[in-house]
């Protein structure tokens, strides 16, 4: 703020820099050397940023490789005068470092080009990674290195985790891309897309950990230069850190943001390994330290799966049960398809992302070919069947190979459908081992006090239960009961709690005064269904599993009467989703999310919400359109067999009636479709329009952490500020006060970040979990589908089989 | 609209031809007249049918020939043989509908206008569903007309009459004569079917039992008949519009949103199998439409056919018993009693005659209609199995492939 004045934002540095990269294709080195200067201009206020020791530099880093993502995906267009203000928030972070973010991604977003792109999105992953190098010089000479360096570490763990998932997406995108309209259309660069990625996918392959640090001591070695420039003058004025000590700082960034990409995969946070042996991992044993985990389980991979699927395939197992395996110990769910819902909104960038891969492509830039190429080994692998699918769509494909229930998809060629679902329900078995079943609705009372009671029945070989098999008795209210009580513990914590269906009084009250149409019974099964499917989703999760009130639920004889089930009725129950909706969409314009991820699911839940929501009102018209034909085939039947009985010949007299007696099979037949439209899809699809709202809850509640967390910062801030006056106005007696209040309130910050982090942690794993059940869950929901249609089928060749010879018989 | 389906004036191909005539009644065991209608051309709202005759009959100039004959001249020779009095104790042959091609014309039209709200490749599929549908109506109607004339053909009385050899064999184009003859007639018989009612027959005390069975039987089997007829054509329509809609637009569309919500891979396998799943299910519907429906259809307008048989015998049995009380108020009066005697043995002869050739009439329409039923039944049936059987084959080893790449 203040500082804005006094920096002198230089507004063409930029805009040259990208005419001359256009121009002249100049090298990676200019345009790092061009950034240098930009950015030390930004950066030449280090006496602030000095200044400021609660500046958790860490945001900028984040920052810088959130935009850098960002930039290619966006196909940015870069303002040449609004691109140096970019450098300004550098040090404005000290004050701010919130308004920086809004400052920084906004530049970078807004600055969208079409032809430049490449060299853009180039400069901008040149200057953004020597920005993160001034970044760090000038905070390490702070007043509390260490508590700095672990924030700067901390927060550096979360950016690359973003930086990986962008570019994983970006490079799946062309690969998709290209897949999809087999190169017809592609943006120009296209097909050198489609060979680096290809490429990039057999060099991770092959040696990815080669590739890797081949380059990275590249960029560590190129960058030195700038940074001596930049640094110099900050020598000058801190006489503290000297340039070699930057460089390797600087790799140790550099470093961070490799051994991140291990670390985030875990549910916490390393903090302290990135902070120990940053050098070591660097230089020293750099295998282990990064990728010694990933290339063990390729490893062995490739040797269990040798003949099934080669290179790609077998790095796309090695980095996926990568990411299973830290997962396991708290989550048995392994979350292959964590960047395959990320896929999708990758989409748009496949243009900038390909122009940057062949830009790439030229020897001058090879040090941001090595970048990107990283980004791309990294993502490659994260999309696997992507790339299979490019590679050889003949290959009996395997799925990410992460965790034993996967296993039994890998098997090539299983024999029949039916096969195939009972191995996917033993991988259920497996997994979970518990089944519940919900049945036997039954009506108790009378009038409008009467309710519904369904019995519950465990099967477990789960050693927490005391009995393998159980029943009990539950009412509705009790299911919503439950939920309240998971919601209410699991909820902030980030657990997506799985909603039951809501009150619905229209459909109670059909049942309650006793109507025994078809659409009363209908709606009874339908809420059975989704209790069972409810119950099942709880007990499935891992963590709700383990809470007493579930385990009450499912054992307990007598539940003790919910009574705040209200609430949830009907109406309410919705009205509570949307407004948590609601809330989360409000507050992520305040919050301007710090990660990507993070914005990119939620615009994705909201984006499946919607498609969600059309496709339930598709299904559902194709259940009216079948019960339509339903109808007619039963009243042509009716016809028929009146006309055989006004048919004077006998022989053809009793065709006729047989052949209203099949038409009458095939209205069953029709129906029995509709009963399978709607169980096999609609009510699905019911279910999940509603789980997405338990996601968005998830997203509000950790938005709810990290507002809780920037109060206490606002709060520590104005703490330090007294403090500064005090110190100022030189009073040592109350000084001693506001240090302890700082020192209260810097712990609080630390607890609530930790916290905002736990939950962030949580919700991404829950949404990666949530999102491999979805396609799990659906994928099971399209092959039973498949297999009534199989199965009407068949009856149906029965049924005229059988006809047959009565209308041979006429004569 | 009709330039879209100018691959479609289209040429039969026999096999086609062979697959349509299953409907037909082919009694045609006698080889001296055959005929067929090879081709046809649409345009615009007429249909031109080429009518291709071979013979051996001394009665034809030549023993090959072909002349063009539009719907139009297919109505003035069944309105000639109604209205011949010499006819009256024949079931004459139905006459076939007038084709309609408005309806796939005005989806055809729709989806020109709707061009650019669609896809191409959704436009393209949507184009060929309808040239499917047109081609079909187009068959159909070739058909029927062909199934006319080979009723008329093959019978022993309607196969030697005049016009119908003119129809036949009159190179020139025919309207000239439609105009006389509609001058000429003036519609006698179709003047008397259409003032008959229930009340003509009921009124009058029937003689015969055969035709007293008859009579019920045709009644109450018509009535059947035509809500059979409609109830199957809505069937029809429900399975082509469900097929349709279930399978282009919400299962495309289905399928397009699971794989925007899931990215769950591969789904253009399944998207192949119901494509597939749909072209049987399109064989299907139409199979049942051509075998069903159109039977159903056919023999509805037989039976009215039949009906009118008996309206006009019927007629002849009122004018026979008023020329009995003629005869008796002559006798009353003694005047004129050779004119009125001569008068009532001409209306019983005339009676007589057509209940004769009634009865007989009505008896081969028996076996007719039988016979055609079986051969359809049995037609559907095997069709019905024989594409259930194809969709089962091809469903599972897609759904599996499907199954194992996700």
């Amino acid at each position: 703020m203040a500082t804005s004045s006094e920096r002198s934002p230089p507004p063409f540095p930029d805009s040259e820099d990208q005419d001359v990269l256009d121009a002249e294709e100049v090298g990676g080195r200019d345009s790092d050397e061009d950034d240098g200067e930009d950015l030390f201009m930004s950066a030449s206020d280090p006496p602030l940023t000095e200044m400021d020791a609660t500046l958790p530099p860490a945001n900028e880093p984040t920052d810088v490789l959130m935009n850098l993502p960002t930039d290619i995906m966006d196909a940015p267009l870069i303002e040449p005068v609004s691109s140096p203000t970019e450098s300004k928030p550098a040090s404005e972070v000290v004050i701010e470092p919130s308004d920086d973010f809004v400052d920084l991604t906004n530049n970078i977003t807004d600055s969208p080009d079409d032809s430049v792109a490449a060299e853009i999105a180039v400069a901008d992953a040149a200057k953004d990674s020597t920005e993160i190098s001034l970044d760090e010089p000038t905070e390490i000479p702070l007043d509390e290195p260490s508590d700095d360096f672990v924030d700067i570490i901390r927060s550096e763990t979360q950016a690359p985790e973003e930086e990986v998932a962008i570019a994983d997406v970006t490079v799946e995108a062309p690969t998709d891309k290209s897949e999809v309209t087999s190169g017809a259309t592609d943006p120009p660069g296209d097909g050198e897309t489609g060979e680096n990625a290809e490429q990039a996918a057999k060099e991770t392959s092959t040696a990815p950990v080669n590739d890797l640090f081949a380059d990275m001591p590249a960029s560590s070695t190129q960058k030195p230069p700038v940074i001596d420039k930049i640094v110099d003058p900050l020598v000058d004025l801190l006489g503290d850190s000297p340039p070699a000590a930057d460089a390797k700082k600087l790799s140790q960034a550099t470093v961070d943001l490799f051994e991140d990409e291990g670390s985030d995969l875990f549910a916490e946070p390393r903090q302290t390994k990135s902070t120990k042996q940053p050098q070591k991992s660097l230089f020293g044993e750099p295998d282990e330290d990064l990728f010694g985990e990933p290339l063990g389980a390729t490893a062995k991979k490739t040797i269990s799966k040798e003949q099934k699927d080669k290179s790609v395939m077998t790095k796309a197992a090695g980095v996926s049960s990568n990411i299973g395996g830290p997962l396991q110990d708290s989550n048995p769910a392994e979350p292959a398809d964590i960047f395959t819902e990320e896929a999708i909104t990758s989409v748009p960038s496949v243009k900038s992302t390909s122009t940057v891969n062949s830009k790439t492509n030229g020897v001058h830039s090879e040090e941001e070919a090595d970048i990107f190429a990283e980004a791309t080994v990294e993502l490659s692998l994260d999309s696997p069947q992507d790339q299979r699918k490019k590679e050889a769509a003949a290959k009996p494909s395997v799925s990410a190979p992460s965790s034993s229930g996967a296993a039994s998809l890998t098997k090539p060629q299983p024999a029949g459908l039916e096969e195939l679902e009972e191995e996917e329900e033993e991988e259920l078995e497996d997994k979970f081992e518990i089944f519940i079943s919900v049945k036997d609705p039954e009506k108790i009372g009378d009038g409008m006090n009467a309710y519904m009671a369904y019995k519950v029945s465990t099967q477990t070989t789960l050693p927490m239960f005391r009995n393998k098999t159980f029943t009990v008795r539950r009412r509705f209210s009790d299911f919503l009961g439950l939920y309240e009580k998971l919601s209410e513990k699991h909820g902030p914590n980030g657990f997506i709690v799985p909603p039951p269906p809501e009150k619905s009084i229209l459909g109670m009250t059909k049942v309650k005064v006793g109507k025994e149409d078809s659409s009363s019974a209908d709606f009874v099964e339908r809420r059975r269904g989704a209790l069972e499917r409810y119950l099942q989703r709880v007990v499935n999760h891992p963590s709700l599993i383990q809470d007493p009130d579930v385990r009450e639920f499912l054992e307990r004889e007598e539940l003790p009467r919910a009574v705040s089930t209200q609430a949830l009725s009907g109406a309410g129950f919705l009205k509570m989703i949307n407004k948590a909706t609601d809330a989360v969409s409000k507050m992520t314009i305040k919050m301007n999310e710090s990660d990507v991820w993070f914005e990119e699911k939620l615009q994705e839940v909201e984006a499946a919400d919607q498609h969600f929501r059309k496709l339930h009102a598709l299904v559902e018209s194709l259940v009216v359109h079948r019960k339509e034909l339903s109808l007619n085939t039963a009243s042509f039947a009716k016809s028929t067999a009146m006309l055989g009985s006004a048919e004077d010949n006998t022989a053809l007299s009793r065709a006729l009636s047989q052949l209203a007696e099949v038409e009458d099979k095939m209205e069953q037949l029709h129906q029995d479709q509709a009963a399978n439209d709607t169980f096999s899809f609609a009510e699905v699809i019911a279910d999940y329009i509603r789980l997405l709202g338990a996601v968005r809850g998830s997203f509000d509640h950790r938005m709810k952490a990290w507002q809780r967390w920037q109060d206490a910062q606002t709060v520590l801030q104005k703490k330090r500020e007294t403090e500064a006056k005090l110190l100022w106005a030189n009073k040592p007696d109350k000084l001693q006060l506001a240090k302890e209040e700082i020192a209260e309130w810097e712990a609080k910050v630390t607890q609530f970040e930790r916290d905002f982090e736990r939950v962030s942690a949580t919700v991404r794993k829950e949404v990666v979990r949530f999102e491999k059940e979805k396609a799990k869950n659906f994928k099971r929901q399209i092959v039973k589908y498949l297999e009534c249609l199989l199965q009407s089928q068949q009856q149906l060749i029965k049924y005229w089989e059988a006809f047959l010879p009565e209308a041979k018989a006429i004569a | 609209g009709s330039q879209h389906f100018s691959e479609l004036f289209c040429i039969l191909s026999s096999e086609e031809r062979h697959q349509l005539r299953s409907v037909s009644v082919d009694l045609n065991h006698d080889a001296s007249l055959l005929i067929d209608i090879p081709d046809a051309l649409c345009e615009r709202d007429k249909v031109k049918f080429t009518v291709h005759t071979k013979t051996t009959l001394s009665s034809f100039q030549k023993p090959e020939f072909s002349v063009p004959r539009q719907h139009e001249d297919f109505i003035w020779l069944h309105d000639t043989l109604v209205e011949t009095e010499d006819y009256a104790g024949l079931i004459i042959p139905p006459a076939p509908p007038k084709p309609d091609f408005e309806s796939p014309r005005e989806k055809m039209h729709k989806l020109g206008e709707g061009e650019a709200t669609m896809t191409k490749d959704e436009y393209t599929k949507m184009k060929q569903e309808l040239e499917a549908e047109y081609l079909a109506v187009f068959k159909k109607t070739v058909q029927v007309h062909e199934v006319f004339l080979q009723r008329l053909s093959s019978h022993p009385i309607l196969s030697k009459d005049r016009n119908f050899q003119i129809f036949l064999e009159y190179d020139q184009d025919l309207t000239v004569r439609r105009k006389n003859a509609k001058e000429m007639f003036g519609g006698f018989f179709k003047n008397m079917v259409k003032t008959a009612d229930e009340v003509l027959i009921s009124g009058i005390k029937e003689v015969d039992d055969f035709f007293e069975q008859e009579k019920t039987f045709l009644l109450d089997y018509y009535s059947k008949i035509k809500d059979s007829t409609a109830k199957a054509e809505k069937m029809t329509r429900a399975h082509k519009s469900m097929r349709k809609f279930f399978y282009i637009t919400i299962l495309n569309r289905i399928f397009f949103m699971l794989w925007l919500i899931f990215f769950l891979r591969h789904l253009e396998k399944l998207s192949d199998l119901f494509e597939k799943l749909r072209k049987v299910e399109g064989r299907v519907a139409s199979d049942q439409e051509l075998k069903l429906t159109e039977l159903l259809r056919y023999y509805m307008r037989d039976i009215q056919a039949a009906k009118d048989l008996l309206y006009r015998r019927a007629r002849a049995l009122a004018d026979y018993e008023n020329s009995n009380k003629a005869l008796d108020k002559a006798r009353l009066k003694s005047k004129d009693i050779p004119q009125a005697e001569e008068h009532q043995q001409h209306c019983l002869q005339k009676f007589d005659k057509l209940s004769e050739s009634g009865k007989k009439e009505l008896t081969s329409f028996k076996g007719r209609r039988v016979v055609a039923f079986r051969k359809n039944l049995i037609e559907m049936a095997e069709l019905e199995i024989k594409h259930a059987k194809v969709s089962s084959t091809i469903q599972p080893p897609a759904a599996k492939g499907w199954v194992c790449s996700v």
